[in-house]
């Protein structure tokens, strides 16, 4: 097994600062969106947005927490059980503008699901998706509105997202088995 | 793991993993959406060979919830009555392709017997006085839920002993935690040998005093075939968790019930309705805790 670091922890933070200026660009300004972090890594990178957010703008956005796994599509399909952490989204979504943030993007399958479960709490006037890696490999139509850094990978490799939350550490890894 | 036939047979990891997923399923059922599309397209059968209400409906609420689809199967209008036996009436369920079947029977041992007979996932929703896994189950999620945790806890379960299977349930469960048990009520209804881990308490007041949970258990007339307790009126005189209680028992002592309960006979109306009382939590709980164990039982391609 062979392991590349692709980003080391500056440069996710000026990733995250890039995104986060893109995200107001955009919605001009932080008025009516919210963040939904998909746990568990979209959660920190969410937390983080959401801090830079409130240094630029003076404005505390709502941050929820999405755990995405009773809308998976392949319940019978994956060999591993993740731990569930229970959903929080204490505010309403709807008529604002619903910002995702994951780690990684990869075939998309976790953006419908997330997609899906977030009509079951309300009618966001958009949703937009924030992601630190887009590593390909699409099988549904979907891309992010926000792309960190894209990095074409072949099927065989894995990308690995480390978080100073969990680990010690941010960075992120390109593994080759 | 295929089934869920009892406790017994679980480790504390698999308990913290049901109790976990239990969480995440509660924030669900408070959602003003309460269903999610977990299982769309599979199908479960409640095989219900005893009356029961409240936990047929829990498990019912609970499979619609998951969004599966749900056929119900009540003794007095089968087969059965016409003599088909529990193998055969399993075979002809079999042939619908159910991917989960819960079971209720006065048998001990007949989820056991379903379980290895059928590819189907199978939950005891209660065996003769075997097991009643799933009541455990909430009973420990609703406990972990007001106190935050279930070690170093004093667990005193009041009542017939003997003839339930909710405190047999409920005494593997908590065994499998650093708890102390106590057995609590008249010489008839409680055990001659007791495991080694519990201590029977021939007097409520010194077996509920210092107890953080007290857990009643209903009179279970129906599974006695001989005179146990003199009356029920005495039962309550001398048993029954009465409002005086209040005056000596600790002040965040919480008092459970698995239902269906009997006011003034195991319990007053004033400790039945007092705040110290989470019997509706636990019929809340027992929703969110029956999702977690079908969701976790779902039979994965390896």
């Amino acid at each position: 097994m062979m392991e590349k670091e692709l980003l080391n922890e500056q440069e996710i933070e000026r990733i995250l600062t890039r995104i986060t200026h893109e995200i107001l660009e955009k919605n001009k300004g932080a008025q009516n969106i919210c963040l939904i972090g998909i746990v568990t890594g979209g959660v920190y990178l969410a937390e983080r947005i959401k801090n830079k957010i409130k240094e630029t703008e003076g404005i505390d956005v709502p941050l929820g927490v999405l755990d995405i796994s009773f809308y998976r599509d392949d319940i019978n399909i994956s060999k591993k059980r993740k731990t569930i952490k229970p959903t929080n989204i204490p505010f309403s979504i709807d008529n604002r503008t619903v910002i995702l943030v994951d780690d990684v993007l990869f075939t998309g399958r976790s953006t419908r699901a997330a997609m899906d479960a977030l009509m079951d709490f309300g009618r966001p006037a958009q949703i937009q998706l924030a992601v630190l890696i887009d590593r390909g490999h699409r099988e549904l139509p979907i891309m992010a509105n926000y792309t960190g850094k894209y990095i074409p990978t072949s099927r065989e490799e894995k990308i690995k997202v480390n978080f100073k939350e969990t680990t010690g550490k941010d960075s992120v890894l390109l593994i080759k088995q | 793991m295929k089934d869920l036939v009892g406790i017994k047979e679980l480790s504390r990891q698999d308990i913290e993993e049901i109790l976990n997923t239990a969480k995440a399923f509660k924030e669900v059922l408070q959602r003003d959406i309460k269903k999610v599309p977990t299982l769309r397209g599979k199908t479960a059968i409640n095989l219900f060979f005893e009356p029961s209400t409240r936990t047929r409906t829990s498990f019912e609420l609970a499979e619609k919830r998951l969004s599966l689809d749900v056929l119900n199967f009540s003794v007095s209008t089968s087969s059965v009555v016409k003599g088909e036996t529990l193998y055969d009436t399993l075979k002809t369920i079999e042939a619908y392709n159910v991917d989960y079947i819960v079971i209720r029977h006065s048998c001990s041992g007949a989820a056991k017997f379903v379980a290895s007979h059928t590819p189907a996932s199978v939950v005891n929703a209660g065996d003769g006085t075997n097991e009643h896994p799933t009541q455990a189950l909430l009973d420990a999620f609703s406990i972990l839920e007001v106190k935050g945790r279930l070690d170093g806890l004093k667990i005193a379960i009041v009542g017939d002993i003997i003839h339930s299977r909710v405190a047999r349930s409920n005494l593997y469960l908590l065994s499998k935690f650093d708890t102390e048990i106590r057995f609590v009520g008249p010489p008839t209804l409680l055990p001659e040998q007791p495991p080694d881990n519990v201590k029977l308490f021939y007097d409520l007041k010194s077996g509920i005093k210092d107890a953080d949970i007290i857990m009643l258990l209903r009179i279970q007339l129906e599974r006695q075939n001989a005179a146990f307790i003199p009356s029920l009126k005495e039962y309550f005189h001398v048993w029954g968790l009465k409002k005086e209680a209040f005056s000596y028992i600790k002040d965040d002592a919480i008092i459970m019930h698995p239902g269906p309960m009997n006011r003034g006979v195991e319990i007053s109306t004033e400790v039945a309705d007092s705040p110290r009382s989470v019997i509706l939590r636990q019929v809340t709980n027992g929703i969110a805790t029956r999702m977690a164990v079908i969701y976790l039982l779902t039979q994965r391609e390896v």
